[in-house]
């Protein structure tokens, strides 16, 4: 089969069970494909020898029964794999090894996947292009100098290239929505909680989680149903009744009450995100579902209210790299000396604004006026959703103001690179589950995708609407493989 | 309280100073695991062989609350009358130090986990009430070791992420004594409850000493200096004393008080200023977001106070009243949970008030030339108890008990043992002791004379030498009796 | 856009705070990147500012919106010796210790 890498995640299940493949073919077609696709970046620790190996040991002796039975697969190189170096994007992890592994890799694992390589993303996962990476920026497989959103921008480039058949980012403001939107993938934010944080190197842990990407809602809900598990390891993990989110899978929404809030109607939108908003309106009107007008007042409040919490929790969460127990160190006369030029030398430009900004909101003086106040929009940020889940059962919006955009046009002014994530940002403040699909294509071709939230723990229930959504919607991503010479 | 008691001040010229110390004592919590790991505390093991991934901050790397250290707290707040809050809250405390891996320390803050309450001491002159500000759980952090590398800092972080209480007293001590006695209370309250082992050598429990002075009859707080880290009640104490008299030295010559964190040199006996103005920490506090607001019921606490032991006061209340000791009596014997188990054994089957005095006198000095902990007694409780029935039914003499007492100290044999042993039993036949006295008033011819002429001091002469014929043998009460007869 | 609002209060940051911040956060910073930090974080701190137009007086801060408490774990010692591990990734090598340059108070 030539086209193996074509194939969905559920496609290659069925050809493996049915013993149409072997593990090692799949395993090779994903090998050989991402080998002639150096120029995309998305890479930052290839495994390709130790995947085709662990790939013929599953053929030996293969467990059809487990949910991912011998499926290659990267993820982001922001869990923590033992034995296999673990960067989050920066230099000052650009040599650490870790001992263990995350929970989330763990169960996927478990489940019979095999591991690829680890995934470029923005540094610390903090940005929206993919372009504060020690590692360098990542192409867009869609087009050259294309960035592919961030900060899970590895990830979305490897599946919208079809260099692995799913995978997994985190998303702290929108990093697995937006780049997902940006590269006409499927890409799901979990509820906070839904997913254990253990193994993960922290950005924002009030706002973090991992989450599943694919190149369908089926797979991605797939994905989901391994990483998703209660984890004592975790105090932030909780333990509620998980679904069988494939099995329980289904198109049919009608009567599913979709609130459509006027605040994401923000002024200078452009027109074709406003009728692809349109158009998915009127999708989900065709599946039979209520169409309801709702308010979330504070919306403008968010990314600003984003921006002081999750730079605070970072400055903090920061901290240890400090070049005492691992990763990169500078030489220094003594200790503070070696703190101050380690960090200096071993962080990158967005990440050290961060970090001040962080420390600057927590200082003495400032942390009513910024850090607690912060605290309370969020509130307000939440009781917003409370109220509008009182009449809805889920959230339309559109998933970014904008389509991609090229490779440097917004490197120098973090403000508006930040607005990138002006509708995804809300939905982390509140911890709620948020799904992005691709939904339309802009006039230069590139793809758009919309948002559908729903109520905590209630990802069954969004996958379902994204599900139903998909098939009305029927998107080809326009991937012409320029980058294959 | 009585008024005209002694106050500790500190004189110049025409000026008298009060002092005024508060004490943050960070008392170790007793458990097998850490705080937020599952890593042994053990004391004394080889570096860096107890410290788990998340003790030396690896990446991803989470925290999970230890059940029984918050139990031990919640325990601790009761023992000290205090308002146990069940909603607590852990911050981050930002600052960099090499054995602080995590880059902050986790601590509690704002919404500590014990709130008010107090402690009662006993001091010579009456009873003081020391109030408690609050009590919090934390992390410890690790140890930097200086002096192995002209070059380098090594670290261990075995410590890192053990649990601690810190405790906050009010600012109500006045004096190095009441310091002394507040430490000493403290400690044997958490020992009782078994919550912290209170061992000053290995760092269980140390101290910041807070210390400012004013004018005597002044209100208002002189400017404070913080002394970090002081680990024994000595220490504390001539700490305190060489930094009231520093400050009372600066306000003489009309210098200002910096507010600042200071070291006690052990060596050199002073305290020196820490750090400067322009490194002045700034520690940006704010909620652990790894961690939860902490909660627990009112099930939760209620099933803790069951497990209250009776604590010294109580103890000390019902020693006076049941045993009718004396309040000074109590105090000592209540100290320690060991010591009062003791005193409890011993009194189980023999007389209340020579057991009080055998143990407070006799047993008290042997351990203390010996070095030896009341547990460490070669004497077990049931074979005082023995000896004092001994002394009690007249089979020996106090004085033959004390030697009978020296012998048991090098082992613990059965008093009856060694009197029958080294033949110490008391002479208590009438017709041998009339024999002895005879033999005596025959050999002292004059002095009995001079005795019925009016000499009635000489009867204690006649006592001695019938005791000293006897080899210290003879029942004392009966030599009187017949002495008085025969004289 | 909306979002994009100047709000006319906002304050500004200087070389000096810019300075104390990167002490605080062990940053070291030279002139020319504390003069671009200063002007990227005011312009941060611009949109940020817009917070100011909410009332909150009577709002309680949310830290979490993990909406349980702290569960609690059993008191066991369940993490063995890790030296070597612990230790193999640390940038100076020494068997028992990490070793950082002499601290200076």
């Amino acid at each position: 089969m030539s086209d193996i890498t074509k194939q969905s995640l559920s496609e290659l299940i069925k050809n493996i069970k049915d013993k149409k493949l072997s593990s090692t073919e799949v395993t090779k077609a994903f090998v050989e494909r991402s080998e002639k696709s150096k120029e995309l970046n998305v890479y930052v620790t290839e495994d390709f020898s130790a995947a085709i190996d662990k790939a013929k040991k599953f053929d030996e002796n293969p467990n059809l029964d487990l949910k991912l039975p011998g499926i290659p697969m990267a993820v982001k190189d922001l869990f923590c794999t033992k034995n296999i170096k673990t960067t989050a994007g920066s230099k000052i992890l650009n040599n650490f090894i870790p001992t263990y592994e995350s929970t989330v890799t763990q169960n996927i694992w478990n489940e019979g996947a095999i591991l690829l390589g680890k995934l470029n993303c923005d540094e610390f996962a903090m940005g929206s292009s993919n372009e504060t990476s020690f590692f360098g920026n990542v192409q867009n497989p869609i087009d050259k100098d294309l960035v592919p959103g961030g900060s899970s921008g590895g990830s979305s480039s490897a599946v919208a290239a079809q260099l692995t058949p799913i995978t997994i980012g985190t998303d702290t403001g929108g990093s697995i929505r937006q780049p997902a939107s940006f590269t006409g993938t499927v890409g799901l934010k979990p509820t906070y909680g839904s997913c254990s944080r253990y193994g993960i190197v922290a950005f924002a842990s009030s706002l973090d989680q991992a989450g599943p990407m694919a190149q369908n809602v089926r797979d991605c809900a797939l994905l989901h149903e391994v990483i998703s598990s209660y984890d004592e390891k975790d105090s932030t993990s909780i333990d509620f009744k998980r679904n069988n989110y494939v099995q329980e899978l289904t198109n049919n929404i009608k009567g599913k009450k979709i609130g459509i809030p006027k605040e994401y109607r923000v002024d200078g939108m452009p027109k074709e995100i406003e009728d692809l908003w349109k158009k998915g309106i009127d999708y989900v009107k065709d599946c039979g579902a209520e169409i309801i007008d709702i308010s979330l007042p504070h919306t403008n409040y968010a990314l600003p209210t984003y921006y002081i919490v999750a730079p605070a929790e970072a400055s903090s969460n920061l901290a240890r790299y400090d070049g005492v127990k691992y990763g990169f160190r500078a030489d220094g006369e003594n200790l503070i000396d070696m703190y101050e030029k380690t960090r200096s030398e071993g962080f990158g430009a967005e990440v050290q604004r961060r970090i001040m900004i962080g420390t600057y909101v927590l200082s003495s003086g400032y942390y009513d006026a910024y850090y607690l106040k912060a605290q309370k929009v969020r509130k307000l940020i939440k009781n917003d959703f409370d109220e509008a889940y009182k009449k809805v059962d889920a959230i339309l919006t559109p998933s970014t103001p904008s389509s991609a955009f090229k490779i440097g046009e917004k490197t120098n002014d973090p403000v508006s690179m930040y607005l990138n994530d002006i509708f995804t940002v809300p939905v982390n403040l509140a911890g709620l589950p948020g799904i992005s699909i691709p939904a339309g294509h802009d006039a230069k071709g590139y793809p758009l995708g919309l948002q559908i939230i729903g109520k905590a723990f209630d990802e069954q229930n969004i996958l379902n609407i994204a599900y139903a959504m998909e098939e009305k919607i029927n998107f080809k991503n326009k991937i012409t493989d320029w980058w294959i010479k | 309280m009585s008024k005209d008691k002694p106050e500790y001040l500190i004189n110049r010229k025409d000026n008298q100073y009060e002092v005024v110390i508060g004490l943050e004592v960070h008392a170790q919590v007793t458990s097998e695991s850490k705080l937020f790991s599952t890593s042994s505390t053990k004391f004394g093991a080889e570096p860096n062989t107890q410290v788990s991934l998340v003790d030396a901050a690896f990446p991803g790397m989470l925290p999970v609350i230890n059940e029984f250290c918050v139990k031990q707290a919640i325990k601790t707040g009761i023992g000290l009358k205090a308002k146990i809050n069940k909603r607590s809250v852990f911050d981050r405390k930002n600052y960099f130090y090499a054995d602080l891996p995590q880059g902050y320390q986790i601590s509690q803050f704002k919404d500590p986990i014990v709130g008010e309450g107090k402690v009662i001491l006993d001091m010579p002159d009456g009873q003081k009430e020391v109030g408690i500000e609050r009590l919090h759980l934390e992390q410890d952090a690790g140890k930097s070791i200086h002096d192995l590398d002209p070059k380098n800092t090594f670290v261990d972080l075995n410590r890192s992420g053990v649990a601690l209480m810190e405790i906050v007293s009010k600012p109500d001590l006045r004096s190095p004594e009441e310091v002394n006695a507040y430490v000493k209370k403290l400690r044997s309250i958490m020992r009782y409850l078994g919550t912290c082992d209170g061992n000053m050598q290995e760092g269980s429990l140390r101290a910041d000493v807070n210390v400012s002075v004013r004018r005597k009859g002044t209100k208002e707080f002189g400017t404070r200096c913080e002394i970090k880290n002081v680990n024994s009640i000595k220490f504390m104490q001539m700490a305190i004393e060489y930094e009231a008299n520093r400050q009372v030295d600066l306000i003489e010559d009309g210098q200002s008080i910096d507010q600042e964190t200071r070291l006690f040199d052990t060596k050199k006996n002073e305290t020196r200023s820490m750090r400067s103005k322009e490194d002045a920490h700034d520690y940006r506090y704010f909620p652990d977001p790894d961690l939860l607001p902490l909660e627990v019921s009112d099930d939760f606490i209620e099933k803790l106070k069951l497990e209250i032991p009776e604590l010294p006061d109580e103890k000390k209340k019902r020693f006076i009243e049941k045993f009718k000791l004396s309040p000074y009596e109590a105090t000592i014997l209540v100290s320690d949970n060991e010591t009062s188990n003791y005193f409890e054994n011993v009194i189980k089957k023999s007389d209340v008030k020579l057991a009080t005095n055998w143990i407070i006198g006799e047993l008290f000095a042997a351990l203390n030339e010996k070095n030896l902990e009341i547990t460490e007694s070669p004497i077990s409780a049931g074979n005082l108890s023995k000896l004092i029935n001994l002394i009690k039914d007249g089979t020996i003499s106090g004085k033959i008990a004390k030697t009978v007492f020296e012998h048991m100290m090098e082992g613990d044999k059965d008093p009856k043992k060694i009197v029958e042993e080294k033949g110490l039993k008391q002479e208590s036949d009438p017709k041998a002791l009339e024999a002895l006295i005879d033999k005596v008033i025959d050999d002292n011819r004059e002095k009995a004379t001079e005795y019925k002429s009016g000499k009635v001091k000489l009867f204690g002469f006649f006592v001695g030498q019938v005791m000293k014929v006897s080899g210290g043998k003879a029942n004392p009460q009966l030599v009187n009796e017949i002495l008085k007869k025969k004289l | 856009m909306i979002v994009c609002d100047i709000f006319n209060y906002h304050m500004n940051i200087d070389l000096k705070t810019i300075k104390h911040i990167s002490k605080l956060s062990r940053i070291s910073v030279d002139e020319k990147k504390a003069e671009k930090l200063a002007g990227d974080l005011n312009s941060i701190f611009e949109f940020i500012e817009k917070l100011n137009e909410l009332k909150t007086d009577n709002v309680q801060p949310l830290a979490s919106v993990a909406e349980t408490t702290l569960k609690l774990r059993d008191d066991e010692v369940k993490s063995k010796n890790l030296r070597e591990q612990i230790i193999k990734n640390s940038p100076q090598e020494n068997e028992d210790y990490f070793v950082v340059p002499k601290v200076i108070e």
